[in-house]
């Protein structure tokens, strides 16, 4: 292979001087002021009285049990939206019935709706006051519903597109070299798919962590039982304890920092494959 | 097609939309027929309430302030990220990303530590008389700072796409930088940064829990449509929350549907 690459003009057109300089300015300090001297703010905050009670207060009985609730919450969230994102983005592609352009609109209904409507929605579907009889309000079941509402989109938006690209010559080869079904999908479909369920699912997780409002009606926020760590945080910052809401919040920010940085590198891993 | 396939095409169907009917179409039927209980006249007299009103005023004004302040950069930013060859560049992408990431209560805590009693810059901000927290600036910031990334994030795969030739063109024929962007860049990615003020405008809508915690939901005073809804959850007014719930879920299912025209145009 030595195909000889056109000169490549340099990466893009600069900007002339003065504008360039002026937007590059404006960016760094709007993304300063409004992200990253709060997020410093929180992370000077936890570690304002000494390592020691940060750790105290990351470690304390009612922090440790929400942050697990949290955690465990979370990953049973992604591990449902993994499997339904994917059946969902499935039948969206490969599937002809009649109303599948509202529901493919539907999708993005939990991006839309405010997450109080969201939370107030399901407290009346499957809260005390039930049309079918199904309460799990203030359970931990709620919390899970409640998630699996806010994150429903990123698996589906993210494997469509993948689904809609992949080239279907290669499915019908392996199917006339004997291929069964399972096979296709295990050894051709799920492959090529597997960067969007992973940046959709990385997505998912960094936004259940984090979930507040569709949690607060619906979940009861009972200390220990289905208290998540956004509403323990909550609890500490109306209680004064501002040192162990930080501490807390540096656990969760760190968990996300840690995600998104893994979302690029997937995206850079999916980028990689084209070429 | 072979029986057996037809019967794993209507069951991954049936699936499928059996999920999405119980947690979204179900919950969401349900509580609209439940927000008519009491009939149209209530419902009417609810969100025409004084606090109502002025709480939607309240979602309103953030909105006209976040909206065009996030614009403004999410181009400026997709701009220095897909145009320039400043170091660092990816620093700025992942920064942006941040507010997806971070939790809201979180953000909420955050600006309290800058401008809040005690916080960075909060004994001089009362010097000069000024309240962020638990009043209107600080829901602004709050709101700015959650729905920052969308225009960014909208604009920057399509500024990527059109390429620079044309730019290029318009340089090499005399046009200055400005002219350039307003007569070149800008129509190319316009579709982009709509689609990137409409997520804007329904997060900001939306927001409850960076503004529950800056707020101080005060009736009439610093409470955003969608904290006016919890605070009729919590004082047993429920026709009030489902009333004002069906305010925000009608601007919800419009910003929903111009997504989609938008989406049909740009096909």
């Amino acid at each position: 292979m030595t195909a000889i690459a056109a000169p490549r003009p340099r990466a893009g057109i600069r900007l002339p001087g003065v504008s360039g300089a002026l937007s590059k300015g404006l960016v760094v300090t709007y993304l300063s002021l409004i992200v990253l001297l709060p997020l410093a703010a929180i992370a000077s905050k936890a570690f304002s009285d000494g390592l020691g009670s940060f750790w105290d207060a990351v470690s304390q009985p009612q922090a440790v049990a929400a942050l697990k609730l949290t955690v465990i919450c979370s990953l049973i969230v992604v591990l449902i939206n993994a499997v339904m994102g994917t059946l969902i983005a499935w039948v969206l592609v490969r599937d002809e019935f009649p109303g599948k352009g509202i529901v493919n609109s539907v999708i993005d209904l939990p991006f839309a709706l405010p997450t109080i409507v969201a939370s107030l929605t399901l407290l009346t579907l499957y809260g005390k006051d039930s049309p079918f009889g199904v309460d799990v309000a203030y359970t931990r079941v709620a919390v899970v519903i409640a998630l699996l509402f806010v994150t429903l989109p990123f698996v589906v938006r993210a494997v469509q597109p993948l689904l809609l690209s992949l080239d279907r010559d290669m499915e019908a080869a392996a199917e006339s070299l004997g291929a069964g079904r399972a096979r296709i999908f295990r050894q051709i479909v799920f492959p090529n798919l597997a960067p969007g369920i992973a940046a959709g699912v990385a997505l998912a997780f960094a936004r259940a962590l984090g979930e507040f409002g569709a949690l607060v009606l619906i979940s009861g926020n009972v200390p220990y039982k289905t208290e998540v760590a956004s509403v323990f945080i909550r609890g500490q910052i109306e209680s004064d304890n501002i040192v162990g809401a930080a501490a807390v919040s540096v656990v969760l920010l760190a968990v996300s920092m840690t995600l998104l940085a893994f979302v690029n590198l997937i995206q850079k891993w999916g980028l990689r494959d084209e070429r | 097609m072979s029986g057996e396939r037809g019967l794993t095409r209507y069951g991954l169907r049936f699936v499928a939309l059996f999920y999405l009917a119980a947690l979204l179409l179900l919950p969401i039927g349900v509580a609209l027929v439940k927000t008519f209980d009491d009939g149209i006249g209530e419902v009417i007299d609810q969100i025409t309430e004084p606090d109502a009103i002025h709480a939607l005023k309240m979602s309103l004004l953030t909105v006209i302030i976040a909206v065009p302040l996030n614009t403004i950069f999410g181009i400026a930013a997709a701009h220095v990220i897909v145009r320039s060859d400043m170091r660092f560049k990816w620093l700025i992408g992942a920064v942006i990303d941040m507010p997806f990431a971070v939790s809201p209560v979180v953000i909420g805590l955050s600006l309290i530590l800058v401008y809040g009693t005690g916080g960075w810059f909060g004994a001089d901000l009362a010097a000069q008389g000024i309240q962020v927290i638990f009043s209107t600036p600080g829901i602004v910031i709050a709101v700015i700072f959650v729905s920052l990334p969308f225009v960014a994030r909208e604009v920057i795969p399509v500024m990527q796409e059109i390429g620079t030739d044309q730019e290029t063109a318009a340089e090499t024929l005399g046009a200055s930088a400005w002219q350039t962007f307003y007569k070149i860049t800008l129509p190319a990615i316009r579709w982009g940064v709509t689609y990137g003020i409409v997520l804007t405008t329904a997060r900001a809508l939306g927001e409850f829990g960076a503004v529950t915690v800056v707020s101080g939901n005060i009736s009439g005073e610093t409470q955003t449509l969608p904290l006016y809804v919890s605070k009729q959850f919590e004082t047993f007014n429920s026709v009030g929350a489902y009333s004002a719930s069906l305010v925000l879920a009608i601007l919800a299912l419009g910003t929903l549907l111009f997504m989609n025209l938008l989406r049909r145009r740009e096909d």
